[in-house]
């Protein structure tokens, strides 16, 4: 109780304790509300404001990661653009390259080059100034071919002149008209007269006949067939030693003129040929060809008289249409007859002219 | 004795009808005595005579026939309608060679006038004996058959088959082989005659082995048988490619080239005709020509010769640059414009003229390059003025006129066109204009040149209808000015300009 008693006798005190602590309390009351609202408010400031700036700086950072995130898809695409439009850009180029290589060559090939023709041009042109050159050079060398045959021709016609007055020339004795003794040299032409050769009378030659009959062929007159001994053998050569003929003997022997046989010797025609002749003789000589008949129609009145073999009564011999072969001229080989010519003795022609084997002449 | 009289009487006969066709053959070597040898009848009296018992007579009689023949075609008539040719085609047989020259003189007499003559001679029968006597041993026989042959071969295309159907040219290529210069001219005449009517002709020429023999004789001294040679070969290549190819293969060119020097005016007129011939064909064959430098030696013959000579080689410069480009490119470069211009106004003769502003036309009508070559050596005014001048023909006119177009829708060389706005017809003026509208929106310096000139001042006085190609021409020219240029140009501005002093109202203070 005594705790009760305590406390009822400190009751009062505790309650005056209580008033008067409540009323010192109630003093410092709205102070202390107005500092603890200030200090709650300076703290709940800077709570908050410590958490704005938490967040900002969260948010920052967010939108910092999102922003470098989108930037470099960003970046990513440009690059990507880029490097596609630098790749093309290249393409193209090559392109260009390719192309331009293509169509120089193609062009050059199947249209047009300018090289090839600026050579060619230039070729030709080359060409034409070798043309050019090679005409005036033969047209040089023609001109002057004729102006040498024409300066011969000019200096044979005066040779030939002063041939033909070569009497005019000056004697020892008589100066000629060229070589006036009033003057100091005599005129060239005196000179020219000197060397030229006098013209001779020429006596205009016979023309040989022409003669086409074999003998004339075989006559050896011809430069091209055998040698006539027209060069004597000489003299004074001396006898070969040795087993050998007379030389003289062999240089006949050598250059005697061809004798043909007798079977070639004339011509096979030579009767035919003298007719000929003759008939052409008498062509000349006659005044008219034809036959001179005194009456027109004396051919009419002639009679004509038959051959005895065909008139004869008996009939015509057999030997010459049927035994011969005059009889049938289908058969013959050629369409000629037979021409009759007497063979020669072989052994007369050559008589006197051959050596037997023992080097004699038979 | 009265044998001797007898025989005498005939002798003085013969020494008469002797005398009298002498007489007669040498009268009509004259032609002021033909005609009254006509009117004396000398054909009633020379035929008889053909068929004289003497062979001198007969020779003399068919002479003095052939003289009168050669003289004109009325004797040549006669002489047909006198039946005498029967006789001689007979007698050409027959008879010795000097009989069967004259024979062949006198059928050449009558068969060179004219086709209906020649055909009379064909009728006769008279090409085969011809062609027999070329096989003759004489080379005057075959001289005068050659001729005759020829004679009748050029006057159209059915008598030269005839004569190609009596087996004649065979034996006209032997002749021309033979060693007579006179032979071989004549036949390459004959052969030239032949092979000008028709292709089919010319290649039995070429068949019979002719070209290569011809070829050979370009080289021979004989100026009259390069003539003849040169005119066969023409005449061979004129016809087609084939042939031209033909004479072409039978190496021919740098040789022919040495004939267009010759001293002979008809063989270089020759040799340009048979270069013109090949290179007309095809532009391979004129590129080869141009290749072997004929293109050259043409121009060279064209400076050193004149009139009718220039004009094969004329044309053939305008066949070779009408091929393409750059054969127009080799004419000019080898110095061919010069030479064409000096002839369009030297030469007298309007074919001439026409020819070359022809082949001046050929060679510009390419490119811009070839017309600068043709316009720079001033050929353009004188094209313009045979086209002008009343005096030119038809012809040239035409073709000048064709040329200057054609090379001037190709100029761009202003100063060589400037002078055409000045003097030239409308027709003309058109292209000219046209050529300006198309130069001066592309070159500054020539549109400066072209006011200075006085070109734009002009260009505003022509009158153009509207609407019209030269008004369209005129507004692309202006276009390329200033407004205030091409007003200033255009005629009647001072006049405005004055009215505009009238109506201005000065501002008054």
């Amino acid at each position: 109780m005594a705790t009760l008693a305590r406390l009822q006798a400190r009751s009062k005190f505790v309650a005056q304790q209580y008033y008067f602590r409540n009323s010192v309390v109630d003093i410092f009351r709205k102070k202390e509300y107005d500092a603890a609202v200030k200090i709650q408010s300076w703290f709940r400031g800077c709570q908050v404001r410590a958490h704005i700036r938490n967040l900002h700086r969260v948010a920052t950072i967010i939108q910092k990661w999102w922003r470098s995130y989108s930037g470099r898809q960003e970046y990513q695409l440009i690059v990507k653009f880029a490097s596609c439009a630098m790749k093309m850009n290249l393409y193209n180029a090559m392109a260009v390259r390719i192309q331009r290589r293509w169509r120089g060559y193609r062009i050059r090939k199947y249209c047009f080059n300018y090289f090839y023709l600026k050579e060619y041009l230039k070729a030709v042109s080359e060409t034409n100034d070798a043309i050019r050159e090679a005409l005036e050079e033969f047209a040089e060398m023609k001109e002057r071919e004729e102006k040498k045959a024409d300066l011969e021709r000019e200096e044979k016609k005066r040779d030939y002149q002063a041939r033909k007055t070569h009497y005019l020339l000056s004697t020892k004795q008589i100066p000629g008209i060229y070589n006036s003794p009033f003057r100091k040299d005599p005129d060239p032409w005196e000179l020219r007269l000197q060397k030229a050769k006098p013209l001779t009378y020429q006596r205009s030659k016979v023309k040989q006949k022409r003669c086409i009959s074999l003998s004339s062929w075989l006559a050896c007159t011809s430069a091209r067939s055998f040698p006539r001994s027209e060069i004597l053998p000489p003299i004074d050569r001396k006898q070969c030693q040795g087993p050998f003929r007379d030389i003289t003997e062999v240089l006949e022997q050598r250059y005697k003129p061809l004798e043909p046989t007798l079977w070639v010797a004339e011509p096979i025609s030579e009767l035919k040929v003298a007719r000929e002749e003759f008939r052409r003789q008498e062509w000349m000589r006659d005044v008219n060809d034809n036959m001179f008949l005194p009456f027109s129609s004396y051919h009419k009145n002639k009679k004509y008289t038959p051959l005895m073999h065909s008139s004869s009564k008996y009939g015509p011999n057999s030997y010459g249409s049927q035994h011969f072969r005059d009889e049938n001229p289908k058969k013959w080989i050629c369409d000629k007859d037979f021409q009759t010519v007497l063979p020669s003795f072989d052994l007369f022609s050559k008589y006197g002219k051959l050596y037997s084997k023992a080097g004699q002449i038979i | 004795m009265s044998q001797r009289q007898v025989l005498q009487v005939f002798e003085q006969y013969q020494k008469a009808r002797t005398q009298f066709v002498q007489m007669v053959a040498e009268l009509a070597t004259r032609p002021q005595n033909i005609e009254t040898l006509q009117n004396a009848g000398v054909m009633s009296l020379l035929r008889p005579l053909l068929l004289d018992v003497v062979p001198t007579i007969q020779q003399t009689a068919a002479l003095a026939l052939g003289r009168l023949a050669n003289y004109n075609d009325d004797l040549a008539e006669a002489v047909v309608k006198g039946d005498i040719l029967p006789q001689l085609v007979y007698s050409l047989a027959e008879q010795n060679r000097f009989y069967k020259k004259a024979a062949a003189f006198v059928l050449r007499a009558v068969g060179k006038h004219s086709p209906q003559l020649a055909q009379a001679i064909v009728d006769c029968g008279a090409l085969d004996t011809l062609v027999i006597c070329l096989e003759d041993f004489d080379p005057g026989v075959k001289e005068a058959a050659a001729w005759a042959l020829g004679y009748i071969a050029r006057h159209n295309a059915e008598l030269s088959q005839a004569v190609v159907d009596a087996g004649a040219v065979p034996l006209l290529v032997l002749c021309i082989q033979e060693p007579e210069i006179a032979l071989k001219r004549i036949a390459a005449s004959a052969l030239s005659d032949i092979s000008k009517h028709s292709p089919e002709l010319a290649q039995t020429v070429v068949d019979a082995g002719a070209i290569a023999h011809l070829a050979q004789m370009i080289l021979n001294p004989d100026s009259k048988l390069k003539r003849q040679v040169l005119s066969v070969l023409s005449q061979i290549a004129k016809h087609s490619v084939d042939l031209a190819e033909m004479v072409v293969e039978a190496e021919i060119f740098p040789v022919v080239l040495t004939c267009l020097k010759d001293k002979d005016e008809y063989v270089k007129k020759n040799a340009s005709t048979l270069i013109r011939e090949i290179a007309k064909h095809t532009p391979e064959l004129s590129q080869l020509i141009v290749n072997a430098g004929g293109v050259a030696a043409v121009i060279d013959c064209i400076g050193s010769c004149k009139g009718n000579i220039r004009l094969p080689g004329i044309m053939m410069l305008g066949y070779v640059a009408a091929h393409s480009e750059n054969l127009a490119m080799a004419v000019i470069i080898s110095k061919g414009v010069p030479q064409l211009s000096v002839c369009l106004s030297e030469e007298p003769e309007d074919h001439i003229k026409a020819a070359a502003a022809w082949a001046l036309g050929q060679i510009g009508r390419h490119t811009p390059e070839h017309a600068r070559a043709v316009a720079v050596t001033n050929t353009l005014p004188v094209l313009l003025s045979l086209y002008m001048s009343t005096e030119s023909s038809e012809d040239l006119q035409v073709k000048s006129k064709k040329a200057i177009k054609s090379i001037l829708q190709k100029c761009t060389y202003l100063p060589a066109l400037e002078p055409f706005l000045y003097d030239a017809p409308p027709n003309i003026l058109k292209h000219v204009v046209g050529q300006f509208s198309k130069v001066l929106p592309h070159d500054s310096k020539a549109r400066r040149l072209f006011v200075t000139s006085g070109g734009l001042k002009k260009v505003q006085e022509i009158k153009a209808e509207p609407g019209s190609l030269l008004q369209e021409y005129i507004n692309s020219i202006n276009n390329c000015y200033p407004e205030e240029i091409v007003r200033y140009y255009s005629p009647g501005y001072s006049d405005t300009l004055l009215q505009r002093v009238d109506s201005y109202q000065p501002l008054t203070h």
